[in-house]
């Protein structure tokens, strides 16, 4: 597709000769669990999903390599602006399942309160994974912005977003490069190019050979990396987080993988995506390459990785079982947070909503009252 | 005390936020040396470097997107946009973004910001530097909606705007830039959102308007005195939050009321305070509800004059809804 080089690590037999990863034994391991644990997550959702538990769900098959990779070449006081397939950079971060899980509840512990789909997740520490929308390419910008704010500060920190394919059609694609290219910022652009937005396939999306060259016209490098391949995807997002940190400005890197789940848990793939070419990638699976590479270095055997497996959807069962019996939100909680503080006629609103509720017996416990 | 026109009102306003607090900063199309195209920004970049009052790309897409982003990591961002018709390539990020920030993480990111843009008509800008879409952002949750008609006040409100912890549309009447001038408190002072501000007393008849409009109500009320009609006339200022205690009590004062705005009639808001007294002290009104308002047609050019409420049509109504 493109002049532009394909970068890879680990070659498909898991041997990457002469290449230092940077990372001790435990951190390479680190990175193993982490994409277990989006795998176990993803397989755990989709059950609840499919038997009414829980109302949505995205999966990640396919592209944890990207999803890690890029996260473990961040420190916790950069600032990551995810998509929404993206949610192994938190859990690299020590986010825990069961903080996820909350979201897919929308219970009264979620971060948003339930006031989101499942899967919007955001996050405020360890690390800042800013808060998710459903409109796509709209956080391009606002990672410019955030990575002005540390540039005007002398900070050292980068702001790294995330987004599909689809994303680059986007105004915010557009201005958010335009932007950061002018202003040089700290920004790593992470485009993950999993082949389709939701059914349109990217020679559909685009004419252009990559894309990572259109960073050339915005006045940045751009790199294509295999998607696939952990390290591949590390060390080209260290790369363009080294750049940033001396203020030299962004980088484009376009990651090349494959979405091998549907768009959602209300798509169906099957209709749109030619069974060869799932077929074709399931060879190139990035959990199975990285785990030939664990083996090349003695750190991995079939069983070790069965083990860790089931220790992951031990851990996503748990939170689950946390997350199903904690309650729903309060009624006052579709009031609260709108504005830092209730104006008057949310609280109108709010307390004529609670007494209605009163009236037909459908108020729950703790309602009933502003906390003002 | 100052007496200043409202543009130069802003100016000082501007000026003295980003003195107050480094993490103030302006930027948008042309404000930077220009001082933008109708020097609400002249003198800031020179005062206070290209890092703090700079210009931006051709993208009102980018100034919000990146203003959030800001707003998000600590700085407080006045984004121009420099005519409110032009700042649709931002609704995403305005409706979608910044309004929803703080509800849809639990308060774990907001985006204090303001948004400055000139509106309305009367300067002969046709249908794309003429429009006023304050009902568009007053449909939105999280947003705060601000528009002053005086100097004083466009200073006040801008520092207050500017202090507040959500994301604030300031649209600011272009037709009043120059018009007057008026005596401006110097220094720091703020003037509290969601207040109303009465412009005129009187007991037959409320008059609620706000921004550009407000001087054409009252040159109305003036003309209508003479006829023996004396009229309350109420400058909405903060239109969301609004004050809806203070507009219903200004409106049970005289039981007759007349709502102006020059946006389109059809879901302006207008509509909405009209609802909220049938609503709510339907007991008290004398009579219907009128509306003076732009007509629901895009906005003309050379009978501009004829779109735009004057106080002609103003006393039309405070006759009709007075005499009725």
């Amino acid at each position: 597709m493109s002049a532009l080089e394909l970068q890879s690590v680990i070659a498909p037999d898991g041997s990457a000769a002469g290449h230092d990863p940077r990372l001790s034994a435990e951190g390479l391991l680190h990175c193993y669990r982490t994409m277990l644990t989006v795998r176990a997550f993803d397989d755990v959702a989709l059950k609840l999903q499919r038997s009414g538990r829980i109302g949505f769900s995205i999966p990640n098959k396919g592209v944890e390599a990207c999803q890690v990779g890029a996260a473990s070449a961040l420190e916790t006081k950069d600032w990551i602006f995810p998509s929404y397939r993206d949610f192994g950079m938190a859990l690299y971060h020590g986010v825990t399942p069961t903080e996820m899980m909350h979201n897919m509840f929308g219970n009264d512990r979620d971060s948003a309160r339930g006031r989101q789909m499942p899967v919007h997740f955001s996050f405020d520490k360890p690390i800042r994974f800013v808060s998710i929308s459903s409109p796509l390419g709209t956080q391009i910008p606002q990672a410019v912005g955030a990575a002005y704010a540390m540039k005007l500060r002398g900070e050292k920190h980068v702001a790294l977003v995330s987004f599909g394919d689809g994303s680059t059609s986007t105004l915010g694609f557009h201005s958010g490069l335009n932007f950061a290219g002018v202003w040089k910022a700290p920004v790593v652009f992470l485009c993950q190019n999993n082949g389709y937005a939701i059914s349109c396939p990217v020679e559909e999306q685009t004419a252009s050979e990559s894309f990572a060259i259109k960073a050339k016209a915005y006045g940045m490098p751009g790199v294509r990396v295999d998607g696939n391949d952990l390290l591949a995807m590390r060390q080209a997002t260290a790369q363009a987080v080294a750049r940033a940190r001396r203020g030299e400005g962004p980088t484009l890197i376009e990651a090349v993988t494959f979405r091998m789940g549907g768009h959602s848990t209300s798509d169906d793939p099957t209709r749109y995506v030619p069974k060869e070419l799932v077929e074709s990638w399931a060879k190139k699976d990035p959990v199975a390459r990285f785990e030939r590479y664990l083996a090349s270095r003695q750190l991995w055997t079939a069983e070790q990785g069965e083990a860790l497996y089931a220790a992951a959807v031990e851990q996503v069962s748990a939170a689950v079982k946390e997350a199903e019996a904690t309650p729903a939100p309060k009624l006052e909680s579709i009031f609260t947070d709108v504005y830092a503080s209730v104006p008057a006629h949310l609280r109108r609103q709010g307390q004529a909503a609670f007494e209605l509720a009163a009236r037909k017996g459908d108020a729950g416990a703790g309602d009933g009252k502003f906390p003002l | 005390m100052a007496t200043l026109t409202m543009v130069q009102a802003v100016n000082d306003a501007l000026k003295v936020a980003m003195r107050r607090d480094k993490d103030v900063l302006v930027f948008g199309e042309d404000v930077g040396p220009k001082g933008g195209v109708f020097l609400a920004t002249e003198g800031l970049t020179k005062e206070f470097g290209k890092q703090r009052c700079f210009d931006t790309p051709l993208s009102e897409d980018g100034i919000v997107g990146t203003a959030i982003g800001m707003a998000l990591n600590g700085l407080k961002p006045v984004a121009e946009i420099q005519f409110q018709d032009f700042i649709f390539p931002a609704f995403d990020q305005i409706v979608s973004e910044a309004a929803k920030f703080r509800y849809r993480s639990g308060g774990q990111y907001t985006v204090p910001m303001v948004i400055r843009t000139p509106y309305g008509g009367g300067i002969r800008g046709g249908l794309y530097h003429s429009q006023s879409g304050e009902a568009y952002f007053c449909h939105t949750p999280g947003l705060k909606v601000v528009i002053p008609s005086t100097p004083e006040d466009a200073k006040g409100l801008l520092l207050a705007s500017i202090e507040d912890p959500d994301p604030v549309i300031f649209m600011e009447p272009k037709a009043l830039y120059r018009t007057t001038k008026s005596e401006v408190p110097e220094g720091y002072y703020t003037t509290p959102l969601s207040t109303l501000r009465t412009a005129r007393t009187g007991k037959d008849v409320t008059v609620f308007c706000y921004g550009a409009m407000v001087p054409v109500c009252l040159k109305a009320a003036e003309q209508a005195a003479e006829k023996g009609i004396d009229c309350l006339v109420v400058d909405l200022r903060t239109l969301l939050p609004l004050d809806e205690e203070g507009v219903l009590e200004a409106a049970k004062q005289t039981g007759r009321v007349v709502i102006v705005h020059e946006a389109p009639r059809f879901c302006g808001f207008g509509g909405e305070i009209s609802a909220m007294i049938a609503e709510n002290i339907i007991e008290y009104m004398e009579a219907p509800v009128a509306r003076v308002t732009g007509f629901d047609t895009p906005f003309p050019n050379t009978l501009e004059h004829h779109y735009m409420p004057d106080a002609r049509r103003v006393l039309d109504a405070i006759e009709h809804v007075h005499g009725f």
